[in-house]
């Protein structure tokens, strides 16, 4: 069961306090777009083995989201970020290519 | 015969004796005792049936890892099968039975499958099973159902209570032996918090058996010293009778502690589950002594050397006055000369390797033991007793050189550390040749979320099994764990153990080397589950190459005791049988948890009154005292109707629908979901959350929306209240409110985290009533305080005031047709309302209503509800609700999904009303018939039945359903297919039945 | 008219440690920018107490003011004045964007008293350090107990406050009582309280 930290009101929670919330980043896209813009929107996620970036929800705790960069082939949490942004920030990329050097996922790296 | 010595056992209290029974025999042992040291000193060597053969099983080992001695424990609500009497307390009033035979154990007429063994090899079931197919089902499967299975299942209800219990700690130590100490009094001396765990009820593990002296001391002295040191340390923790169970991600431990199973009368929980956060873990949980492959090695009176040692010291026991030794190294002579000094006979010491020249053995000579070396057994005599060993050379292929009378014999084939709770989590093992077992390789331990190794294996389960380096291990290992924390070790004297030295073992992994097809076809791995050598051979031809499949076909290492004995041993003769080696073909997966633990114990607190949350209205109490019939909503209980007198669900049903109708109803809706949603942006952000517009709500109305999900699909409904110009209060259906509150939270906060809008979920902070009826106004008019008049409120209006002196909101709203008002007051006030509006409203013939009447209502009127008309593949066009849909908003969730294709094909299936011809009631769910069948055989269907009731109001059962085209196909009449096979006609009518004009809610 | 009540009636048990009903209790939800001084003003103002710092809660007598998360507070008071308080919020914020709403009548609060039995209780049901050196007087924690959402905080060096929704107001109390029947103390927290 893991643990990850809140970044909003710090607690290390464990799995039992929190919500998954799937793949993180996704752009939206609504009315007037493409089938395939829409369709990837919807239903193409990522699968990697190794680095990930996801969301999460402090459900049973502060009630909010946040973003987290994990491994998901040996759970290590690379780091947790805010929600209220559109990709990782520098410093998580950078301790992920601390622990993983050579790391992609989608068009990062 | 086995037999309690006149002096010794270091764990008994011969001053109080303990009363129990076995299989109804009344028998007696000592404070101290096990279960399994009670009975071998009441010669009870015969403690069970083995699974498949049924063959007499005697107590192999002393602890956990014990695979014979498994009884039932306990009786009626106490009892519990399968629990092993090597780890069970003895305690006056025990009562034991042992398992797997019929009519007794002594006389078995299971035991014909030992004569048909040869018919029944590895794969036996999968293979004869097969043919002819339909006798799997009528014959095959309930002949083995029958036989199958180990232990009965309790009947009744546990009548104990168990728990769980939170703890964090920097280190956690699992195991209690000298290691585990010294790790603990290492992290401890350091600062850290520790937590130690041991499985049994002593301190100390082997070393005080095996004669080990520390710092010249008895072991027992420093044990003892040890313990009172870390006590006496304010950040350490022992728990005894605590196992750890499973090691798990991110540091995650579960321990099981059985609480008061050795003292059952007493109070509190019975086991307790420890969920641990260590950020650290030591495991010092020992090793396992192997069991040799030899013919007839499962028969009672066979055990390891180190558990007739353990009876012998701990509990002064003897298996047998005649003992033979067999073994492949120097550390199982201890077991004879402990043997030999406690006035008992050691025929023959039969050693496999070439010679025996170390301390142990020159020990064992100068008692005067007859040594033999590079011999083997070559069979076991006896029946449900050892008689006798033949002899043999282990280089041959088993004839016989003499034959030696004993009643016991002790085995061992080399030991192999307790890796388990170091696998768990992903530690590697790296093969030692010299010892012949897998060990914890450090450069692989798990990793926790930090990245970094959390798992630390100490002393014998880590590979140092001569006492002197498992203590010098256990101190290195606490240490590690408390610099990899960042604490800084203590230095100073670290104890030092000594114990007579041992030349390395030598690997046997069958007895005699050669020994032929009869022998290995007596010769057992796996004691639990009947798996002989031969069974893992013919694996092994038949081409399950992998050692995972290779277990399940033989079922090697499957039952309770997960092959804690068999699982080297069975490895190392599939290795050779492919002809690799050991290290190649590789173990199985260890999987948590350790020894099977108690349902209870993982279920915690939660059964009973407390197995689930059931959330209660301010008006619960009044319902269950009125005769409510209750449905579950969610985690609500909401009436379903309120019965009086001798009436069916029905009748009272109908009569609350027909009530409401013609006078007064009066619904307890306190568990709809009441979302208030403020800020500048909360407008632009409902328009985003509903179909329809909501930024147009004038302040003091209310309007009916639609919310769908990216998909397009419905996900609720509900009456949206505009409070002022930046403020609405959106009530969801019972079931959304959580949900919908957190999905609103999801969108503010991932996507328009830009919008300046706050929600706050005030589901539980009113109570709320409808009042309906053509008397409801009456009725508010009576309790006081509001203008509720036509002018003063019209249809979708709100307004606040006091509702018979108490604060009130009251929405003119309607789901039923009917003139009808929610009151919604604070929760602490509800019941008070609720209580004031039944007596005042007797005078108007008010009745309370439940969620039978209510959805009967709504059907009449063709309103849809969320989970019924919907199953989240449901978009608001198949509902006919275009009029919810905005044309004008430029976005909404779902609006992009609803213009894909499949969304807008005509051929989806859509609303329509339904009347059968008869007036029966439609079943519930039933699909639309058409011609033809599709590819499968199967009926084809042209719609199904999304909501189906009797109508009171109408006569006759009615029906909602979506149907191909139709909203096109008025009056045209289509069958429904009945569960008893025949079918209803049901004519296609507008989904509205009742009150059209909707002139009865506009009065 | 008639008086407010508490979800259980001022429920009691007595095991390892005393659980009681208390309430009702007078709170209100308080959402905006936590960061503007102007907004703390104002909370300090109508809470009567300090502002709380991230996972804190400052308590003095029946008022109190604690964090619940990066843009909500959590104001206590006597029940009867949290129409008051909320008046006061909206009157003084004015234009600033914020959320004051009372939720007195949404929750049910339980004292829980024993010092380190009580420590244990809830270490039974939350998962949680409760470990002295971890909480102590000051924290709040929002966290589960078994299945449902509660927050806890210190009422004292002995007890602790535990507000969850009134709805689970029973199942809530049956907890915790089951945790505290007699037998089980653990004896984990046994240096000190």
């Amino acid at each position: 069961m893991l643990i990850v930290e809140c970044p909003n009101c710090g607690v290390m929670a464990e799995e039992t306090e929190l919500v998954p919330g799937g793949e993180a980043h996704l752009k939206r896209f609504g009315p007037e777009s493409s089938d395939a813009d829409f369709e990837s929107y919807l239903f193409q996620r990522e699968n990697p083995r190794g680095v990930h970036f996801e969301r999460w929800r402090h459900a049973h705790g502060c009630g909010k989201w946040f973003h987290a960069a994990r491994c998901t082939q040996t759970l290590e949490v690379f780091g947790t970020y805010s929600a209220q942004t559109t990709e990782p920030p520098q410093d998580i990329r950078e301790r992920v290519t601390a622990k993983r050097p050579g790391w992609t996922w989608r068009t990062l790296s | 015969m086995s037999t309690r010595l006149q002096t010794g056992g270091r764990l008994i209290d011969r001053a109080h004796r303990e009363s129990f029974t076995f299989n109804g025999r009344q028998m007696a042992g000592f404070a101290g005792d096990t279960l399994a040291s009670a009975l071998l000193a009441n010669d009870q060597m015969l403690v069970g049936r083995s699974f498949k053969y049924h063959r007499p099983r005697g107590v192999v080992a002393s602890g956990a890892e014990e695979p014979n001695a498994l009884v039932g424990l306990g009786s009626g609500a106490r009892f519990e099968p399968n629990q092993r009497a090597t780890t069970t307390e003895l305690f006056s009033g025990l009562t034991a039975t042992s398992q797997n035979h019929w009519p007794s154990l002594d006389l078995d007429v299971g035991i014909v499958n030992d004569s048909l063994a040869r018919f029944l090899p590895a794969g036996f079931y999968y293979k004869m099973f097969m043919n002819p197919r339909p006798f799997w089902k009528y014959v095959y499967e309930p002949f083995i159902r029958q036989s199958a299975g180990l232990g009965r299942a309790p009947k009744v209800r546990d009548a104990d209570r168990y728990e769980h219990f939170h703890a964090f700690v920097d280190i956690l130590v699992i195991g209690g032996g000298i290691a585990g100490l010294q790790a603990a009094l290492a992290a401890g001396r350091a600062g850290a918090q520790v937590l130690v765990m041991e499985q049994t009820a002593h301190w100390g593990g082997r070393a005080p058996v095996d004669g080990v002296r520390i710092d010249g001391r008895p072991a027992a002295d420093w044990v003892a010293d040890t313990l009172a040191a870390l006590d006496g340390m304010e950040n350490v923790t022992l728990r005894r009778r605590t196992m750890g169970a499973g090691v798990y991600d991110h540091g995650y431990v579960l321990g099981y502690e059985r609480v008061t199973d050795h003292t059952p009368c007493t109070e509190g929980p019975r086991h307790r589950l420890w969920r641990v956060r260590a950020r650290q873990v030591v495991t010092a949980t020992g090793a396992i002594e192997r069991p040799l492959s030899f013919a007839g090695n499962d028969l009672p009176g066979v055990m390891l050397a180190s558990a007739v040692r353990d009876y012998a010291v701990n509990w002064a026991v003897s298996p047998g006055d005649r003992t033979v030794l067999v073994t492949n190294n120097d550390d199982a002579y201890r077991t004879a000369i402990c043997l030999k000094e406690a006035g008992l006979e050691v025929p023959v010491i039969i050693d496999a390797r070439a010679e025996a020249a170390g301390e142990l053995p020159q020990a064992a000579r100068g008692l005067g033991i007859r040594v033999e070396t590079g011999k083997g057994i070559a069979r076991v005599k006896g029946g449900k007793r050892v008689t006798g060993v033949t002899l043999c050379a282990q280089a041959g292929e088993g004839a016989v050189l003499e034959e030696v009378a004993c009643d016991a014999i002790a085995m061992s084939g080399g030991w192999s550390p307790v890796v388990h709770l170091w696998s768990h989590c992903g530690g590697k093992l790296t093969w030692d040749a010299e010892q012949a077992h897998f060990r914890p390789d450090a450069e692989h331990a798990p990793t926790s979320h930090d990245g970094r190794p959390f798992v630390i294996a100490a002393g014998a389960a880590n590979g140092a099994l001569h006492a002197a380096a498992t203590l010098s291990d256990g101190d290195a290992s606490g240490k590690a764990a408390v610099k990899a924390l960042g604490f800084k070790a203590k230095g100073g004297a670290v104890a030092r153990a000594e114990a007579a030295g041992e030349k390395p073992p030598a690997p046997v992994w069958m007895m005699p080397q050669g020994a032929d097809i009869k022998l290995r076809a007596k010769t057992w791995l796996d004691f639990q589950n009947d798996v002989k050598v031969s069974d893992v051979q013919l694996a092994a031809r038949e081409g399950y190459e992998s050692v995972e499949h290779a277990k399940r076909y033989t079922t090697l290492g499957m039952a309770t005791d997960q092959g804690k004995l068999s699982n080297i041993n069975g490895l190392a003769v599939l290795a050779q049988s492919l002809g690799e080696e050991i290290p190649q073909v590789g173990t199985t997966t260890f999987r948590p948890p350790y020894t099977p633990i108690s349902m209870g114990a993982i279920a915690g607190e939660a059964r009973g009154p407390v197995f689930q949350p059931l959330r209660r209205t301010p008006m619960q109490d009044w319902h269950e005292q009125n005769g409510a019939d209750f449905e579950p909503v969610g985690q609500w209980r909401r009436p379903y109707c309120y019965r009086r007198g001798g009436e069916s669900r029905a009748d009272a049903v109908n009569r609350e629908v027909r009530n409401t109708r013609q006078n007064l109803g009066l619904l307890d809706a306190s568990t709809l979901g009441k979302l208030l949603v403020k800020g500048p942006d909360a407008g632009r952000f409902l328009d985003m959350l509903y179909t329809n517009m909501m930024s147009s709500l004038k302040p003091g109305r209310c309007r009916y929306g639609l919310m769908c999900n990216e998909n397009g699909f419905l996900m609720d409904d509900g009456v949206v209240a505009r409070i002022d110009d930046q403020t609405f209060l959106c009530h969801t259906t019972t079931g959304g409110a959580e949900h919908i509150h957190a999905h609103m939270e999801e969108w503010l906060q991932t996507e328009w985290w830009d919008m300046k809008v706050h929600v706050a979920n005030l589901t539980e902070q009113f109570a709320q009533i409808g009042i309906v009826g053509p008397n409801a106004r009456k009725l508010l008019e009576k309790l006081g305080g509001m203008d509720v008049s036509k002018e003063a409120m019209a249809f979708m209006d709100w307004a606040d005031g006091r509702i018979a002196g108490i604060p009130a909101r009251v929405f003119r709203i309607s789901f039923s047709g009917e003139l009808s008002f929610e009151v919604a007051v604070p929760a602490s006030r509800g019941r008070a309302l609720w209580d004031a509006c039944v007596e005042a409203g007797q005078e108007f013939g008010l009745m309370p209503y439940g969620t039978e009447a209510l959805h009967v209502m709504r059907a009449e009127k063709g309103f849809i509800m969320i989970g019924d008309e919907t199953d989240g593949t449901v978009i608001p066009q198949d509902l006919g609700l275009h009029w919810a849909i905005s044309k004008k908003k430029a976005d909404y969730l779902g609006k992009r999904a609803q213009a894909r294709s499949h969304m807008t094909d005509p051929d989806r299936w859509q609303l329509v009303g339904l009347e059968t011809l008869d007036g029966s009631v439609i079943p519930d769910g039933a699909h639309a018939l058409a011609e033809g069948h599709n590819a499968n055989g199967q009926r084809k269907t042209q719609g199904r039945v999304t909501s189906t009731y009797y109508s009171p109001t109408l006569g006759r059962g009615i029906a909602m359903a979506l149907v191909h085209h139709g909203p096109d196909r008025m009056g045209e009449v289509i069958r429904f297919a009945r569960l008893d096979g025949g079918d209803v006609e049901a004519r296609i009518v507008d989904p509205v039945f009742y009150d059209k004009d909707g002139e009865k809610q506009n009065v | 008219m008639s008086e407010p009540t508490n979800a259980l009636g001022g429920v009691r048990y007595d095991g390892i440690a005393m659980i009681e009903e208390a309430g009702p209790r007078g709170m209100v939800t308080l959402r905006g920018d936590l960061d503007a001084p102007a907004f703390q003003k104002v909370a300090i103002g109508v809470a009567g107490v300090a502002f709380p710092a991230r996972r804190a809660i400052v308590l003095d007598g029946d008022r109190g003011l604690a964090w619940m998360s990066p843009d909500e507070l959590l104001l206590m008071m006597p029940y009867e004045a949290a129409g008051d308080a909320v008046a006061a919020l909206g009157e003084r914020l004015g234009d600033a964007h914020h959320l004051a709403v009372d939720v007195s009548d949404a929750r049910a609060v339980f004292r829980v008293s024993g010092g380190a039995a009580a420590r244990e209780v809830l270490a039974k049901l939350c998962p949680v350090d409760l470990s002295p050196a971890a909480f102590e007087p000051g924290q709040i924690r929002r966290t589960r107990a078994a299945q449902v959402p509660v927050a806890f905080w210190m009422a004292d060096d002995d007890s602790f406050d535990l507000v969850c929704f009134r709805s689970v107001a029973r199942y809530v109390f049956d907890l915790l009582s089951t945790a505290a029947a007699p037998g089980g103390t653990v004896g984990y927290f046994r240096h000190g309280a």
